[in-house]
């Protein structure tokens, strides 16, 4: 039976506690709302690229030219994982369920006999992947975008994995992330950066309403002019393609950290209040069976006389 | 030949956002190749940016003029779409930083050994040096 002071400092203990978990809760959901803001406005541009790309693949003919982007090496031995989390914790199983995911790929591209290479965005993918696999990763990013998530954030990482490719220390590049579905849950996610999968050009006569997403007008192919070539356009388009798809997903990464954060802080807040109700309780009782014992000591010394 | 004039939808995207997207008379786009104008009609073109100005003209006047630093063009029967890496106001550029930024690149330039930091500082004069252009030439009409 813990005494009165002991409950009475663990309720002061869980109620500062809670005050601090709610605080990061609103700072949680502030942060959110503006994450969410900027992947919307980052929208327009990626679908306009990969419009761009499909249209451009309709009427691609892959000749001995063409960038490497696209048809790869000619091998798939070396595999580049970058694993994006979060540089804090205390969101839930946010940067967990990224690792767990980066772990199972890794574990099975070397059952493969692939050789594997990881690169750590975040401060917590580093921690729990430098346990079992610390001589795979080859290199680690922190702090980026701890003010405010730019593109020339996504670019230098993008910059990072092209030179290993272009370098011919790595065959395939893919990242693992938190897509961000709503605020209550976000996906691990895997998605093949290198080499790209050009979208698929799909028959328009056959149903144009199909076509590709939703905000993207049909447009039918039309016999473009290159300025210059279109193997040099898509020398350029490519790689600035890789960094759109690294920026939407870091993007979707930043929305889902605050989104997990809120979350996990908005249980911990309640846990607390539940917390402290059971101890006000049991501090009630025992203050309760205190003042009893007390009296009845009156009564049976009283009596006593 | 006199036609009723005829506007055509334009859009500017940067990575960060949708910069503009309203119809047009005429667009200047600085490709790499040269600037080319696009009326309504432009035949189909996917073309690189090199950084320069870029002009949103409607009517006889020219609206907007942005500076962007490089990117990418389509223009099809549907509307002409700029993918632009960077795009300001050619308003909001400050000379005397854009100078700045260039006599630092030049003091760094001949110093580096590393041909792809090199390329890099290159590519980042090309820009600056661009952007000092368009502050500097104020654009007619």
């Amino acid at each position: 039976m813990p005494s009165l002071k002991d409950l009475r400092n663990r309720i002061t203990s869980v109620k500062s506690t809670r005050k601090i978990t709610s605080a990061m809760k609103m700072v949680a959901a502030s942060k959110l709302r503006r994450a969410q803001e900027q992947a919307h406005a980052a929208q327009p541009y990626a679908q306009r690229m990969q419009g761009m790309l499909s249209r451009l693949a309709a009427n691609y003919v892959v000749t001995p030219a063409a960038p490497r982007l696209l048809v790869g090496s000619g091998k798939d031995q070396t595999h580049l994982l970058i694993v994006l989390t979060s540089d804090r914790g205390l969101a839930g199983g946010f940067n967990s369920y990224v690792v767990r995911e980066a772990r199972r790929q890794i574990a099975a591209l070397l059952a493969e006999g692939k050789t594997v290479k990881v690169l750590t965005v975040g401060r917590k993918a580093r921690d729990l992947l430098r346990r079992d696999h610390r001589e795979r990763i080859i290199d680690s990013l922190e702090g980026i975008g701890r003010k405010k998530l730019s593109f020339t954030d996504a670019t230098v990482i993008a910059k990072a994995a092209l030179d290993k490719f272009d370098a011919g220390e790595v065959d395939v590049v893919t990242v693992i992330y938190n897509r961000f579905k709503s605020v209550m849950a976000q996906i691990p996610t895997q998605l093949q950066l290198v080499p790209f999968q050009l979208p698929k050009a799909k028959p328009v006569a056959a149903d144009p309403h199909a076509h590709h997403g939703h905000h993207e007008h049909v447009v039918p192919p039309a016999v473009y002019e290159f300025e210059p070539s279109e193997e040099e356009i898509l020398a350029e388009l490519l790689p600035r393609n890789l960094a759109i798809q690294l920026y939407s997903a870091l993007l979707d990464s930043a929305a889902g950290e605050q989104a997990a954060r809120m979350t996990a802080m908005d249980n911990a807040t309640r846990n607390a209040g539940d917390a402290i109700n059971r101890y006000t309780l049991a501090y009630n009782r025992a203050r309760q069976a205190a003042i009893t014992k007390e009296l009845i000591e009156i009564v049976s010394g009283a009596e006593a006389l | 030949m006199v036609t009723a004039p005829r506007k055509f939808e334009f859009e500017l995207v940067s990575p960060e956002q949708l910069v503009f997207s309203e119809p047009v008379d005429m667009a200047v786009v600085p490709g790499a190749d040269g600037d080319f104008g696009v009326l309504a009609g432009h035949s189909p073109l996917i073309s690189t940016l090199r950084p320069g100005v870029l002009q949103i003209w409607q009517g006889d006047v020219v609206e907007q003029s942005l500076f962007v630093a490089g990117g990418f063009a389509e223009v099809n029967e549907e509307r002409c779409t700029v993918l632009a890496d960077e795009a300001i106001p050619v308003s909001s550029i400050d000379p005397t930083l854009v100078t700045a930024e260039i006599e630092e690149l030049e003091a760094e330039l001949p110093g580096e050994v590393d041909p792809v930091a090199k390329k890099l500082i290159e590519t980042r004069l090309n820009i600056a040096r661009a952007k000092l252009w368009a502050a500097k030439v104020p654009t007619t009409h």
